[in-house]
């Protein structure tokens, strides 16, 4: 009988096709809390592989070792859809030689499935999995939920290694990946730190700033029409988008709307709305704190999706499309509405798009909320540092100073006016900033690239250059 | 327009900063009780640097000076000439000190060529003293505006300790009203003091509001939406006011000498009180509306 | 007038900035700050005027900023160098 089972990580990774110069790759649903990323590149690193490339959804703070990992030539190639300002510093400066490849959430899957990426050995982290690799994600005392970054992993890379550190016995009554993708499976001590995989809980700010402009924008969402019965919305789950979240939620309370799904990184907040009855469904690609984790393992309308579902451009329809409003945020936007998240005000790596070019493509309304300005520096710059998301996506930018529309949406800018909302042209709030911070001088770059952001079509939309000394 | 004055502390720049957005009628950027002892002079250069380069807009400038006579007049020199509107001195018992600041006044306007009278005063209210003196407090000085109350130290004052239905406070709150009203100036009530409790603020808006007060001090953002609630008046009363005008206006053009709307007398005080609405229904931009539907009836 | 003893005014919060005086026998200037790149030219303009209308030729002073705006940096120094007369 076939054993796909390893007594541990180094011997499942010998027993795979891994070579030097080959690409593996991990999803980020342990977030901070991760402890297989490391495991993983340790027993790599011990082995004697040199030259690998690194394709992780997303790479946080906890993942520092990999800068080890590269000065010693073991990792040459980076690519991921977010990256934590703990490496993207690092990055910034040159430390690799190669740009590492930015994508978005659903661009990951989509380049895996359209060839243009490829996975040789895919590593994913399942908090119960029994010994022929069917898994899940939403049970066992490392729980994370929704385990859809991986599920393209699991289909498109040539060998797939499962780790988990809950033994089931075969075979698991509810697998989200199920045997017929995987190789091998490794059973560990633990694959994370609980505390650190899930927030307890995500609280709503008490920034009056950050509550004033969740305040304007649920009623641009009202003025816009789109606040009816069907309604669908996405948002983040920083403190001011789940203000956002909860004044609509009151608001549709009182009105007696019933909304149709919300999707995305889906917090407790969405999960009272879901017991509420404002949402029939939740579409869920990641979990961001325990209320959530335990909603997804009990509440068969909270449902668990692939990143390709969720936003790649190569499905035949995505959740993403089907939305009407999503909240984003941005480290600087320009007069062409052009959205950058990759790096802040210095032209430091500290994020990437996530499903923000995705959801900004794909829905009806996609507006950014964020401060006119952050510590001195002004939101609306004459061209961004990176462009992360084409501004033809970007509809609306909400500050605390007011509302700037898209020259494209007069359908949205007219219902918005008509409403009485502050509505500005975008010069208009540049100019606002300006006035209070004065004229930003222009950082400098080298000439070398550092990063790639790829569209979600496979085109280069931007490059990141590295910081001057 | 005065339905809500929010208190700013004056040595944090990034809340004075928040100052120039958040929907306040009027905004009292604080040197006393929001400042540590020891940081008095930080504060009043911070405070009369913001007020001379941020823009906060066409809102009264108000500015909470210090009781303590060594920084009261530092206080005043400070702000006036960076362009505050009024001064809010806090602890008033009668008019003396008023009068003195008035004097004051006078001649920091004359120096610094503001227009004279231009700034105002807007006593705080807050011991027994003061509330037993506050008509003549409120007639000390063409510059006294409004009357307002500090509930806080009243009631340490008064010995009492403060309630969240503020029943404690009931006499003195009166008691300042007519002070004010009979000075012919404005009564401004109390801050709510529990930021968290927005039922409770409305609540204690809506009370001030049936008293007779035309606003209230706040201490928190979060409880700006409940003032203006309480203090900005409803459809039904914006169209009474309209009414009352219009049946006015009717009543002198065919020369009668009484008027009556519904079986009711208009005299003179329902008329200043219709005014009074629609001027607040102006500012806060409801009257076009109303006035819209007034005519299609 | 030249600062005769050492003051501090100002803190380490977001949006305002530490400044520290200190008696010298000539100028010098020392700028901590997440936006020099950005704003270290309008930073200097500031402290300039600052100095020049108060008259002071001689001083060791010392910025560590948050991001401060202009106005904000203008009273934390104006504030140092009236307590350093003290």
């Amino acid at each position: 009988m076939l054993s796909k089972e390893y007594s541990d990580i180094k011997s499942a990774i010998k027993a795979s096709p891994l070579e030097d110069g080959m690409t593996v790759s991990f999803h980020h649903h342990l977030r901070n809390g991760d402890y297989v990323l490391n495991m993983v590149m340790a027993a790599i690193a011990d082995l004697g592989f040199k030259d690998l490339t690194v394709n992780a959804s997303a790479f946080f703070a906890c993942h520092k070792p990999l800068l080890d990992h590269i000065s010693q030539g073991v990792v040459t190639g980076l690519e991921c859809n977010y990256m934590d300002a703990g490496l993207g510093e690092e990055i910034s400066r040159g430390l690799l030689k190669k740009p590492v490849i930015f994508r978005s959430h659903g661009g990951r899957p989509a380049d895996l499935y359209r060839g243009a990426a490829h996975i040789d050995v895919a590593f994913i982290a399942a908090s119960n999995a029994d010994p022929a690799g069917n898994c899940n994600g939403w049970s066992g005392k490392s729980a994370f939920g929704s385990i859809g970054y991986a599920m393209a992993d699991a289909d498109m890379a040539d060998y797939v290694i499962v780790i988990s550190d809950q033994k089931s016995i075969y075979p698991l009554q509810q697998s989200s990946i199920d045997e017929s993708l995987v190789d091998a499976v490794v059973f560990v001590d633990s694959i994370g730190d609980p505390e650190k995989i899930v927030s307890g809980t995500t609280r709503v700010t008490r920034d009056p700033i950050g509550l004033l402009m969740a305040d304007l924008a649920v009623d641009a969402i009202a003025a816009s029409g789109l606040l009816r019965d069907g309604f669908s919305f996405q948002t983040g789950a920083g403190g001011a988008s789940l203000a956002v979240a909860q004044l609509l939620s009151d608001r549709m309370l009182a009105e007696g709307i019933q909304g149709s799904f919300a999707s995305g990184g889906i917090t407790g907040m969405l999960v009272d709305m879901l017991r509420a009855g404002l949402f029939r469904n939740l579409l869920d690609v990641q979990c961001f704190d325990r209320a959530a984790v335990e909603s997804i393992a009990q509440d068969e309308r909270h449902i668990e999706i692939s990143a390709s579902r969720y936003a790649s451009p190569e499905a035949k329809s995505n959740v993403a499309q089907q939305l009407d409003v999503v909240i984003l945020g941005a480290t600087e936007i320009d007069l062409d509405f052009n959205v950058n998240v990759h790096t802040d005000s210095n032209g430091v790596i500290m994020g990437g798009s996530g499903g923000h070019s995705d959801t900004a493509a794909g829905s009806f309304m996609s507006m950014i909320i964020a401060p006119l300005y952050r510590a001195r520096l002004p939101l609306i710059v004459d061209r961004v540092g990176c462009i992360s998301t084409p501004g033809r996506d970007v509809d609306v930018l909400l500050t605390q100073y007011g509302l700037a529309v898209n020259p494209r949406r007069d359908d949205l800018r007219q219902p918005l006016q008509a409403a009485g909302l502050p509505v500005f042209e975008i010069a208009e709030l540049k100019a606002r900033a300006e006035a209070i911070c004065g004229l930003p001088q222009p950082i400098k770059r080298k000439d070398r690239t550092v990063g790639i952001v790829r569209s979600r079509d496979g085109e280069i939309l931007d490059r990141i250059y590295q910081l001057a000394d | 327009m005065r339905r809500s004055l929010l208190f700013l502390p004056g040595n944090q720049p990034s809340l004075l900063q928040n100052g120039a957005v958040l929907p306040a009628d009027a905004l009292i950027f604080d040197l006393e009780d929001a400042v540590a002892a020891d940081e008095k002079d930080s504060a009043r250069y911070l405070v009369a640097s913001a007020l001379r380069h941020l823009d906060f807009g066409r809102r009264e400038k108000i500015v909470r000076i210090n009781d303590d006579h060594t920084l009261r007049e530092k206080d005043i020199r400070a702000v006036v000439r960076a362009g505050a509107d009024t001064i809010m001195p806090p602890k008033i018992a009668g008019s003396a000190l008023l009068q003195e600041i008035g004097a004051l006044l006078d001649e920091i306007e004359q120096e610094a060529g503001i227009e004279a009278g231009r700034t105002k005063l807007m006593p705080l209210l807050e011991t027994a003293a003061g509330i037993e003196l506050a008509y003549e407090s409120a007639l000390a000085s063409s510059r006294v505006v409004a009357l307002a109350l500090g509930g806080e130290d009243l009631a340490a004052d008064l010995g009492c300790s403060r309630s969240r239905e503020g029943k404690e406070l009931l006499y003195s709150r009166q008691r300042l009203i007519i002070a004010a009203r009979a000075a012919g100036i404005e009564a401004i009530d109390t801050p709510f003091t529990d930021a968290q409790d927005n039922t409770g603020l409305l609540e204690d808006a809506l009370l001030a509001k049936s008293l007779g007060f035309s606003g209230k001090l706040a201490i928190s953002p979060q409880h700006l939406k409940g003032i203006h609630q309480a203090f900005t008046p409803t459809g039904a009363e914006i169209a009474y006011a309209l009414e009352v005008i219009k049946a006015m206006e009717a009543g002198l053009s065919s020369g009668l000498a009484a008027v009556s709307l519904r079986g009711k007398m208009i005299d003179k005080p329902v008329v200043e009180q219709a005014e009074k609405t629609l001027a607040i229904a102006r500012a806060s931009g409801l009257l076009a509306a109303a006035e819209e539907i007034a005519d299609a009836e | 007038m030249n600062p005769i003893r050492m003051a501090v005014a100002g803190t380490l919060e977001s949006s305002d900035v530490m400044v520290r005086v200190r008696p010298a026998e000539v100028l010098s200037l020392e700028i901590k700050s997440p936006v020099l790149e950005q704003y270290g030219d309008a930073i200097r303009q500031t402290v300039a005027e600052v100095l020049a209308d108060r008259g002071v030729t001689a001083a060791e002073i010392e910025l560590i900023d948050r991001g401060a705006l202009d106005c904000t940096i203008r009273a934390r120094l104006e504030t140092a160098l009236e307590r350093a007369l003290s």
